[in-house]
């Protein structure tokens, strides 16, 4: 029997959490997320599992991979500077194959900007803020139904393909309140153990390797160090950092199809909006206001691997209209793989495009 | 003796310099486990960067190179996880008390049940010898030309004054005392920093009038005082002689404890 409740976004990110095995939380107050960490810190010792505030973020993600390693599920929540704070440490997790899931609840930036309005300001930090090459996977919930749903996903995700999964949501979606159908359990997918004989960073068919939690008797070295695939430091052999680095950005890359999560709406439609977070909402006001099988939308779940062949579901398409709460930072991937116009509708300040703005945008493009 | 197969043997040669003091603190670490009766299996090495943490890559047990400075937050992470694993971190002096200050202090404060174990050599030695915050007034380094002219912290006392539940400070020459401190830090419960003072003949020797290593051991040695002859120098209101040190046991107590195994 599931039930159903009303309640906040950031509340539901702790309860799907919650629901996929979470049993460690490490964080940081910082709105417009710390409801994550109230509700972790009052419903994890309950649960069996740890909640610590930890010194500040670079502690929290730090703390979250140790606990990582020793088999648990483990998160951490954070907005926008916090974000930056943890970066040197997720290009670690990403280094050392940590499973382990950071939500950002995002907020206006650049610095503290504006801490209790929503934005999309993090996308390509999320994807390239920590320095060197990787891949990674990040989530885009719209609703509070999908902040439970995708962060329970997402710690699939990130023991699946071992790499640190992020759940990019926002103000909008953390704070509002809706109803949500909360399922009395959800399948959990734990990573593959460790084979007998395999080497604790050999890729496999796959490219992830099998996971050996500390205590389990393999002695694994884990180092953010270049390393073979024993873990032992190899740092000034090219070979064994092309082979590795090469491993861990393929074993995402290759899985887009797999990773990807949207919603298609009117294939056939000439004109296309592009969207993922909460702009998604405004859009599907605009299509019940005035249906119009000539407009199209698709809607991403998963931005990151970015799913670039899901546009092409959209043979007519004559023009992408892409909203977002930033400048334009989705927009250039679009733009890289299609060959109509892909026009970008940018808002900054705190607020969702309205409809009245997003027809404007449609009737100036088709 | 320590049992050979503690020992990642396939991972040597190792990277020390010749006369480092990094491998007499592995090695009296080492010893400290073994009388313990630890099992591989139950123990986790946890380290930052630096050459002193390079320590748990010659370690056969799971173990976690991490961050620089970060060695005590993902240390705190394993022990409250799985309190039931033994946890030694190995850090240096920058590693510790610069860029991991504020854990250093907060991990103290918590009092998580783990032993941490600083080879303080003075200096920055795996970027080449560059002054760190333990560096002592007037020490010449790649970045103090001119003398160390900053007030070097006192790693031991800071734990002291932070929480941690045992504290000890020894040197590269005290081995049995520092084999015995680091046991005594593992039966305590909360948290143990024991502060080896130790040689780095490379990068700190070489500037400041210590060229063999002979003479940098014996310079440990002579400015090591007890904490007792140290009182009591207090007591008699008698001056503490110029670059003295306390060595010893600087506090043993029982505040309460995070993540001590059930
Ligand atoms: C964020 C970051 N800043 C700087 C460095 C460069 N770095 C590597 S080791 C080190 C100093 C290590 O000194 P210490 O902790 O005293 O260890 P030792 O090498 O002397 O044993 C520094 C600054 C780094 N790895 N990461
Ligand atoms: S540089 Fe100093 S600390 Fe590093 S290995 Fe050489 S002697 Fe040891």
């Amino acid at each position: 029997m599931s039930r159903t409740e009303f309640m906040q976004g950031n509340a539901a990110c702790a309860e799907g959490a919650l629901a996929a095995g979470c049993r460690f939380f490490g964080g940081y107050p910082i709105t417009p997320s710390t409801e994550i960490a109230e509700a972790m810190a009052r419903k994890l010792p309950k649960a069996g599992g740890v909640f610590i505030s930890m010194e500040d973020e670079l502690a929290s993600i730090a703390a979250v991979i140790g606990a990582a390693w020793t088999g648990a599920r483990a998160m951490t929540a954070t907005s926008g500077p916090g974000f930056s704070l943890m970066m040197e440490n997720i290009g670690y997790a990403v280094m050392t194959e940590t499973p382990c899931v950071v939500v950002n609840i995002q907020r206006g930036g650049p610095s503290t900007g504006q801490p209790t309005r929503a934005a999309q300001g993090d996308m390509l930090q999320c994807r390239f803020g920590s320095h060197g090459d990787y891949s990674t996977i990040a989530l885009t919930p719209n609703s509070v139904q999908e902040m439970f749903d995708l962060t329970a996903k997402a710690f699939d995700l990130a023991d699946r393909y071992r790499v640190p999964t992020f759940v990019m949501s926002d103000e909008i979606v953390g704070h509002m309140r809706e109803r949500v159908t909360i399922p009395d359990a959800v399948e959990i997918e734990r990573p593959r153990p460790l084979a007998e004989g395999a080497l604790p960073f050999e890729g496999g068919d796959d490219g992830t390797p099998g996971f050996a939690p500390f205590g389990s008797g393999r002695s694994i070295h884990v180092t953010g160090l270049t390393h073979d695939e024993r873990g032992y430091p190899d740092t000034t052999d090219p070979e064994a950092h092309d082979r590795l680095v090469r491993r861990l950005v393929a074993k995402v890359e290759s899985a887009r199809r797999d990773i990807a999560d949207y919603e298609v709406v009117n294939p056939d439609a000439e004109t296309v909006f592009v969207t993922y977070g909460p702009p998604s909402r405004t859009v599907e006001q605009v299509m019940r206001d005035r249906p119009d099988d000539s407009i199209g939308h698709l809607r991403l779940r998963v931005v990151w691997p970015f799913p670039e062949f899901a546009l092409k579901i959209f043979p007519n398409a004559k023009v992408f209209l892409m909203p977002e709460l930033n400048m334009g930072q989705m927009v250039r991937e679009v733009q890289r793989h299609v060959d109509q116009p892909v026009v970008s509708i940018p808002k900054i300040g705190g607020e969702l495009h309205t409809p009245a703005e997003l027809v404007r945008a449609l009737e100036a493009h088709r | 003796m320590i049992a050979p197969d503690w020992f990642r043997d396939d991972r040597l040669p190792h990277i020390y310099c010749t006369g480092c003091g990094n491998g007499t603190v592995i090695n009296c670490t080492l010893a400290a486990v073994e009388e313990m009766g630890w099992k591989r299996n139950e123990t986790v090495f946890i380290s930052g960067i630096g050459c002193s943490s390079r320590a748990p890559g010659y370690i056969l047990t799971d173990s976690l190179h991490t961050t620089h400075g970060r060695a005590l937050a993902f240390a705190t992470g394993v022990k409250m996880a799985r309190p039931d694993l033994h946890v030694v971190v190995f850090t240096g002096d920058g590693d510790l008390a610069a860029i991991g200050g504020n854990h250093f202090i907060h991990a103290c404060r918590r009092n998580v049940d783990m032993t941490v174990v600083c080879m303080n050599n003075h200096i920055y030695g795996m970027t080449g010898g560059q002054g760190s915050p333990t560096t002592p007034p007037g020490a010449i380094s790649t970045t103090t030309p001119y003398g160390m002219s900053e007030p070097a912290f006192d790693l031991a006392e800071l734990a002291v004054a932070a929480g941690a539940n045992y504290v000890a400070r020894w040197t590269s020459y005290h081995v049995k005392e520092l084999t015995k401190a680091v046991a005594a830090g593992m039966q305590t419960p909360g948290l143990a920093f024991i502060e080896v003072r130790t040689q780095c003949p490379t990068n700190y020797g070489r500037h400041n009038k210590l060229r063999r290593v002979s003479e940098m051991i014996e310079h440990l040695r002579s400015h090591a005082m007890l904490v007792a002859k140290r009182d009591r120098l207090v007591a008699e209101g008698k001056p503490i002689p110029e670059g003295a040190f306390t060595v010893g046991e600087l506090v043993r107590r029982s505040r309460p404890a995070m993540g001590v195994r059930p």
